[in-house]
């Protein structure tokens, strides 16, 4: 690992006396008792401060060398079907996590059942092998573990975090879900109610419709990317548990999926416990599911979302990005940690601690396979809204001008130095080598992290921000108040104004009644 | 003082079968206090190369007074924009430059401030803490407090005014205490009072309460014990003690009534708070109750899921929780409607489960589900040195000693049936408790029957300015 810079010792000349002077007018207050509490009779004496000696606070005492990052090494296994393994061994804490990764995804979802692979996942637990689903809960909980089904654009992660030494008992109930669900229609039934109703509820929540509208916009509303995961009410209430027993059976196959499995334990004993949970799981034909180009966005439009009475507007602006593969990636990292993603970030900066607009201004590429999207935003206040945006505007145009060595530096500095604390705990480092998975990417990447992000150089990341940022072709969604807000947009003149209510974004509200809806 | 307490060894946690076990938890630190009054824990943990530190400041926002209120957590923002020999905006840089995000929190009982970053930097970090510390007036001036000011109140706005069922935490609080308690305000405080925060109340409330008598600090990760107390002690010795910090005193709250209230919102389904005073963070039954929470509400076989979620499907969702504070906590349960169900039939069921939980105890298997449950969390809180270094501070200020895990642990661990049916007894009384509806604009005819409907005015500010 080579050294990321220190920042150069220059300091302010007068600082030193400042402090000084500061300290004694700070110690005489101190010393009389001056503009301190109510002092009780019992209040003991201040210390007396002469006797300590006083460090010099006129520099700042610089980071010593970079310490080195030790990751245990990633352990490749191979289950007798297939079923590929990543172990990486961690001794500290008796704590294991196993986290199975199946190749199915919203992307998957046929277009006449949008939603089918979500609500698959949510019955895989709602039933299996002869359990039901209280049945399975009691015995996860019984063991302490920690057990989701997260299902994604792409893929579907199954995860079980339990005590090392109740491995094979938390094993035993994770096959029976992954492998031999039931789907027992009354549980479907009441999975669809709770579907709905979450449906429902979106509706409540400005940022849930600002995220389904720039979703819309950037993706357009057929696009696997451009949907919620969850479905479409019509879809939802048409799907039967045959179809969500052969969509299961179709891409549930251990030559579509792959395990991580961090934690203490040895390669013999994952081996042994996985071949008996896993190993019977037998391989299929798994179709593969291409996802479309979606088409680039043409100027700048402002979709407005009308919510009367709202205590703020939700912006949420931004275009297509990028997929995790891209050679850009590194690059990227560094340019969005710059615009939006730190606190020191030119656009957290502005907003929040110049102006004091919001409690915090973002930016991100979300990299999926696929480009996913580039997105800015931020919840402002209402009576600035207009202006807000027109601070986007101007840090997403300024990030196209060349850029100061120092906040290169400080940015890959904090990436790079960043990077060793997320490898404390089994989840954490079970969710990252997933991560490179998935996406297809080498898992040594978990090691060269650090190296290729102090490799990048300052016309890397102009160029990426030339590249990757167009603030001249955006969707622009702004969630709020329109009475008060709509004039202020329009006098920013940064595009057109669509307005737009909550139900032309999420459709009626569906209508949800008891049990058998 | 120093003290070096190695408590069993770790890697046995758990080795044992599932309803029997007594392994304990091994966690090393070295305890001492400065002749400022500044208490400092250390503890070891070179798992990755990085330090947390760990500052609590024994102030809240229930020492804050009326027409201050939100004041702590503002506070809490102004430690960020720089002191005398740290100038603006470098705290967050220079934190950033070693991999660290600094953050801080404010609960009712205190502030705390922390950030893990690179090993290579501790004495970096304990010059930043120490100077603001010491020497955070120097570099303050009206417009910081105007700025942040700002930023609080668009927090006020995003987590509390513009979020569903938003305003029900400060309304519980304001129906369960009484105005003069400290615990009646929400932390986050009221918009006009945050408006009135002046410069001077910044110069009071640091000479009041920001003095190295009333904090902690814990470090914990890759460190030599033997450097790390150098590095305190050279940066931190040389700030003066301030006054004493009275104990803050309040009587204990229990309802003589039950108070209804309801409260309209921009939500499509109504939902149902139930909330009692309950014992004191770390005091007698304090772990009953949240293992009440649980056995309520937590998971597919609590109670209360399984009735109104999983076998009734009356309610789309059920929580509780326990919100543990040095002068005294308060249980709040919550249900939402599911479209088509009134409140009176979620109230009803909620009502009939305590019934039953208070006469007749829980079974072996319910109780040893959560003590299990509780096992893995410790485990969990193992791995992470931040964790580790804010629990010490929580059981220093609440227990008086950071060394509790093992007697956490067996609080838990002790619990039975009986002991939790008898907290239910005692705690969960069918009329000392505040019933909150909130319901869709418009419909309070949704709300529970005999409600006091709170006008919808102006609930950001503060009751007298509404």
């Amino acid at each position: 690992m080579s050294l990321p810079e220190t920042r150069s010792a220059k300091r302010a000349a007068n600082r030193s006396s400042m402090s000084m002077t500061a300290r004694t007018v700070f110690l005489l207050a101190a010393a009389l008792g001056v503009g301190c509490a109510p002092a009780a009779v019992d209040t003991a004496p201040p210390a007396p401060a002469a006797e300590v000696a006083a460090p010099d606070r006129s520099e700042r005492p610089d980071p010593g060398p970079v310490p080195e990052l030790r990751l245990p090494e990633v352990q490749r296994l191979t289950l007798s079907n297939g079923l590929e393994v990543y172990l990486l061994e961690k001794h500290d804490v008796p704590l294991v996590q196993v986290n199975l990764a199946v190749g199915a995804g919203s992307v998957h979802d046929p277009a006449e059942r949008l939603g089918i692979a979500s609500l698959t996942a949510g019955m895989l637990d709602e039933g299996a092998a002869g359990r039901s689903a209280l049945e399975i809960a009691d015995a996860l909980e019984y063991l302490g573990a920690r057990f989701f089904i997260a299902p994604g654009t792409h893929a579907t992660r199954i995860g079980l975090r339990v005590p090392t030494a109740r491995l094979e008992e938390g094993l035993d109930v994770f096959s029976d879900v992954v492998l031999r669900p039931d789907f027992p229609g009354q549980e479907l039934d009441r999975l669809r109610a709770e579907r709905l109703t979450s449906l429902v509820r979106r509706h409540d929540d400005p940022q849930a419709v600002a995220g389904v509208l720039f979703g819309q916009r950037v993706f357009g509303p057929d696009h696997p990317y451009g949907r919620t995961a969850v479905g479409d009410e019509a879809h939802l209430r048409a799907m039967t548990t045959d179809d969500l027993r052969r969509f299961h059976e179709t891409h549930f196959r251990p030559d579509n999926a792959s395990v991580v499995v961090v934690g203490a334990i040895s390669p013999d004993e994952v081996r042994a416990r996985l071949e008996a949970a896993l190993g019977g799981w037998e391989r299929g034909e798994v179709p593969t599911a291409p996802v479309a180009e979606p088409g680039p966005i043409e100027g700048r439009t402002i979709y407005l979302v009308d919510v009367p009475g709202a205590a703020q507007s939700v912006i949420r602006l931004g275009h297509l990005g990028v997929p995790r593969s891209t050679e850009d990636y590194y690059a990227l990292e560094v340019m969005n940690t710059i615009l939006g993603g730190s606190f020191t970030s030119r656009l957290n900066r502005n907003l929040r601690e110049d102006k004091g607009y919001t409690y915090g201004a973002r930016s991100g590429f979300d990299m999926w396979v696929n480009p996913g999207p580039f997105w800015a935003g931020a919840a402002v206040q209402t009576d600035v809204t207009g202006p807000a945006l027109t601070e986007f505007m101007n840090e997403l145009r300024r990030i196209h001008e060349p850029m100061p060595e120092e906040e290169v530096s400080l940015a890959r500095n904090f990436l790079a130095m960043r990077y060793p604390a997320g490898f404390q705990s089994v989840s954490e480092i079970a969710g990252r080598v997933g991560g490179l998975i998935e996406h297809g990417l080498p898992v040594d990447e978990l090691d060269a992290y650090t190296a290729r992000v102090l490799e990048v150089e300052r016309a890397d990341v102009e160029r990426a921000a030339r590249r990757y940022v167009d603030p001249e072709n955006m969707a622009i969604v702004v969630v709020g108040d329109r009475a008060v807000i709509e004039e202020q947009i329009r006098a920013q003149g940064i595009g057109d104004v669509e307005i737009l209510e909550v139900a032309d974004v999420l459709g009626a509200v569906p209508v949800v009644t008891g049990p058998g809806t | 003082m120093m003290h070096r307490l190695a408590l069993g060894i770790l890697p046995l946690l758990l080795a044992a079968p599932l309803a029997a076990q007594s392994a304990s938890v091994e966690l090393p630190y070295e305890q001492f206090t400065l002749d400022n009054g500044l208490t400092v824990v250390l503890h070891r943990d070179a798992s990755t190369p990085n330090i947390t530190t760990n500052v609590w400041y024994h102030v809240g926002s229930a020492h804050e007074r009326p027409g201050r209120t939100g004041f702590a957590h503002l506070f809490e923002h102004i430690m960020f924009e720089g002191s005398a020999n740290v100038p603006r905006g470098k705290i967050d840089e220079w934190f950033e430059e070693v991999g660290g995000s600094p953050n801080g929190s404010t609960t009712r009982d205190r502030t705390n401030y922390h950030q893990t970053f690179g090993s290579n930097a501790l004495d970096m970090a304990l010059f930043i803490e120490s100077d603001r510390m010491g020497y955070l007036l120097e570099a303050m001036s009206p417009s910081t407090v105007d700025i942040q000011r700002d930023v609080v109140k668009n927090e006020r706005r995003q987590n509390y005014d513009n979020r569903p069922y938003g305003l029900a935490g400060q309304t519980i609080a304001e129906t369960i205490y009484p105005a003069s308690h400290p615990y009646f305000w929400p932390v986050i405080g009221y918009m006009d009072d945050l408006s009135a925060a002046s410069y001077e109340d910044v110069t009071d409330f640091f000479e009041r309460f920001y003095a190295p008598n009333n904090a902690s600090l814990v470090i914990s990760g890759d460190i030599d014990f033997a450097e790390a107390r150098a590095l305190v002690e050279k940066w931190f010795a040389e700030i003066p003690e301030g006054a004493a910090v009275p104990e803050l005193n309040a009587q204990p709250v229990l309802l003589d009534e039950e108070r209804r209230v309801a409260l309209e919102d921009r939500v499509q389904l109504p939902r149902l708070y139930m909330a009692w005073t309950t014992p004191a963070a770390y005091a007698e039954g304090d772990a009953e109750m949240a293992a009440l929470a649980r056995l309520l509400a937590g998971g597919r076989n609590s109670r209360l899921y399984r009735r109104l979620v999983y076998d009734l499907q009356i309610a789309d969702d059920v929580a509780a929780f326990q919100r543990s504070g040095k002068l005294g906590s308060d249980f709040t349960l919550l249900a939402t409607a599911r479209g088509g169900h009134t409140l009176e039939e979620l109230a009803t069921v909620i009502d009939e489960e305590i019934e039953r939980l208070r006469s007749e105890p829980p079974s072996a298997r319910e109780v040893q589900r959560i003590v299990n449950e509780y096992e893995t969390g410790f485990l969990e809180e193992m791995e992470r040195i931040d964790r580790k270094a804010d629990r010490m501070n929580e059981y220093l200020f609440y227990t008086g000693t950071p060394d509790y895990f093992q007697q956490d642990l067996d609080r838990f661990r002790g619990l039975t049936p009986e002991s939790l049916s008898a907290a239910a007894r005692e705690h969960l009384h069918p009329t000392h408790r505040v019933i909150l509806s909130v319901v869709p604009r418009g419909q309070t005819e949704l709300a529970m029957p005999g409600s006091r409907l709170i006008p919808d005015e102006n609930l950001a500010d503060s009751p007298g300015a509404r």
